[in-house]
């Protein structure tokens, strides 16, 4: 982790809710794909935790969805707003474990962390293959850019407005090596349960400090109990207890 | 000794920032940051005989200036705190730290701190008698004289060291219960704990956490902290440990002149990991900023 001040590049919005930020600094600090940085932003207390969805030198791409006052002052900040940021947060995927033909599955705001992961996945030669759900067509973003690096990419919209309808689960190719995922709850449940390889799950929780010291995001585990924030939020299929 | 030095029941601290239970773990996920060797001491993750998960979550909400939290003592207990946690702790910090302990019964409390007691490495022990996260427990032992007081005396009966009593700010009269303390052997107060707090979620109608309501820390909380450090350090003849949404090195004076021997930073600690840090750092320019030689002079010096 680092504590680093960052300079917004640009702030634009790629649907009507979801934002692409880019912020110009310091990113030593970050070590893998699925690893969050915790932004400060001026008039609330704490910080929001936000995935890295690429990072290119002293460039990192944030893409984040407005659900809340925080996040909508996130999504008015202009070129030149300098954040205090943490960097470099949580353990992220394990590139190692992903086989040569990794599946990838991001649903809604959980798309952004696949495409780092993507990106290096393809660069160490493996054979990608990505699902992106989303609700609704006009809910879509990132399509090409995951294409652009040579993945097999499908979309699925649960109401069938774009790409094949219905869930991630319902796009499954025939073989995959391994799979790593990040979206909502009932997807990741949906996805422990349709998949047959091993596999890593990204969760989220409401957080206090983001790098594991005041046990506010704490969940049970087959492995014990672990901090989504510093422990997480990557967790193996294998280790995971879902609680009903 | 130095300008920011202070005494806390006979031990020499460097100075008087203590980062609060809760806040900080067993220190090493700060110890990556920085060397916490520079802190007077610290406060370690509230203890309990049994180790426990806590609250489900969420188990935070934010507030203005401030947070809620219903963590629920999440540790692994005091057996493996002493197995593992501070064999650990002992490699980044070296200076006698704080134990705090929890309990559900008097006999827990006892149980607990004795076998702290044998640990060399502690060399206080802050007795939470005010978690407002747990049921039939915590809190009870600290909104009633008498209770403050059993648990008071069966910890001071299991251990020589220096005993501080933690309370909670959701009574209606803190003096009454940091004197039943004193008079029950404490060697210190500290306050104050979190205030309990609540907030909703309009869309769904729902509290924000999940166990409905929490303690509620931050800057928000601050001037409480500071009106009832006044009253406790004015009523009795022991010191008393500051705490309640400390920031800033002017934070710590202003706690410390209205009575605080030391002060806890918590919550900070959480928005900025370094907070501890740069308080000690900018200290003593806060001392000259208000042309205090010694910090130890201000001690309770409004009246």
């Amino acid at each position: 982790m680092k504590q680093v001040l960052l300079t917004v590049k640009e702030n634009i919005a790629l649907t009507e809710n979801v934002f692409k930020m880019t912020l110009e600094g310091d990113l030593s600090g970050i070590t893998a794909p699925g690893q969050f940085v915790n932004i400060k932003i001026n008039n609330f207390y704490l910080r929001r935790p936000i995935s890295v969805c690429d990072l290119e030198g002293n460039i990192l791409t944030l893409i984040y969805k407005v659900v809340g006052k925080g996040t909508e002052v996130m999504s008015k900040m202009g070129a030149g707003t300098v954040l205090d940021v943490l960097t470099g947060l949580g353990n992220g995927y394990d590139l190692e474990l992903c086989g040569d033909s990794p599946l990838l599955l991001g649903g809604g705001v959980g798309v952004p962390p696949m495409y780092l992961l993507a990106k290096r996945l393809v660069k160490s030669g493996k054979k990608v293959s990505v699902i992106l759900g989303f609700n609704t067509g006009s809910e879509v973003f990132y399509e090409k850019e995951f294409a652009a690096l040579g993945c097999d990419t499908k979309v699925t919209t649960v109401d069938g407005s774009y790409g094949i309808k219905g869930f991630v689960t319902d796009a499954l190719p025939e073989s995959y090596s391994h799979f790593c995922c990040c979206g909502p709850e009932p997807m990741l449940r949906a996805v422990y349960k349709s998949t047959v390889t091993s596999g890593q799950f990204s969760f989220e929780e409401r957080m206090g400090c983001g790098f594991g010291a005041c046990m506010g995001c704490s969940c049970k585990t087959l492995t014990g109990y672990k901090r989504i924030c510093k422990d997480g939020p990557v967790l193996k299929k294998e280790e995971i207890l879902w609680e009903d | 000794m130095g300008r920011l030095s202070v005494n806390l029941c006979g031990t020499e601290l460097d100075n008087p920032v203590i980062p609060a239970s809760g806040t900080f773990g067993f220190g090493y996920e700060f110890a990556e940051l920085y060397d916490i060797n520079c802190l007077g001491t610290f406060s370690f993750k509230g203890t309990t005989k049994e180790p426990r998960f806590g609250n489900p979550t969420p188990r935070i909400a934010e507030c203005t200036e401030g947070l809620i939290n219903s963590v629920g003592l999440q540790n692994p207990g005091v057996d493996e705190v002493i197995a593992s946690e501070l064999p650990k702790l002992k490699k980044c910090f070296h200076k006698p730290v704080m134990a705090n302990v929890s309990g559900f019964s008097v006999s827990d409390y006892a149980y607990t701190c004795e076998l702290l007691d044998k640990q060399e490495q502690v060399g206080f022990i802050e007795v939470n008698v005010s978690c407002p996260n747990v049921h039939s427990g915590g809190m009870s032992f600290g909104t009633e004289p008498s209770a403050a007081a059993e648990v008071t005396s069966a910890v001071k009966a299991v251990t020589a060291k220096p005993v501080i009593v933690k309370l909670s700010p959701n009574v209606t009269d803190i003096v009454s219960i940091a004197k039943a303390c004193e008079q029950a052997g404490a060697d210190a107060i500290s306050l104050i704990n979190t205030l309990m707090g609540m907030r909703i979620d309009l869309n769904k109608r729902q509290p924000v956490i999940k166990n409905k309501m929490g303690g509620f820390s931050g800057p928000a909380i601050f001037p409480v902290a500071v009106r009832m450090v006044y009253q406790v350090a004015n009523a009795v003849n022991i010191p008393v440990v500051g705490m309640g949404g400390i920031t800033t090195a002017d934070d710590v004076i202003e706690m410390m002149m209205a009575g605080a021997s030391a002060v806890e930073v918590g919550a900070a600690n959480l928005i900025n990991p370094f907070a501890c840090r740069d308080i000690i750092n900018d200290l003593p320019n806060a001392l000259d900023r208000y042309k205090i030689n010694n910090i130890r002079d201000i001690i309770g010096v409004v009246k």
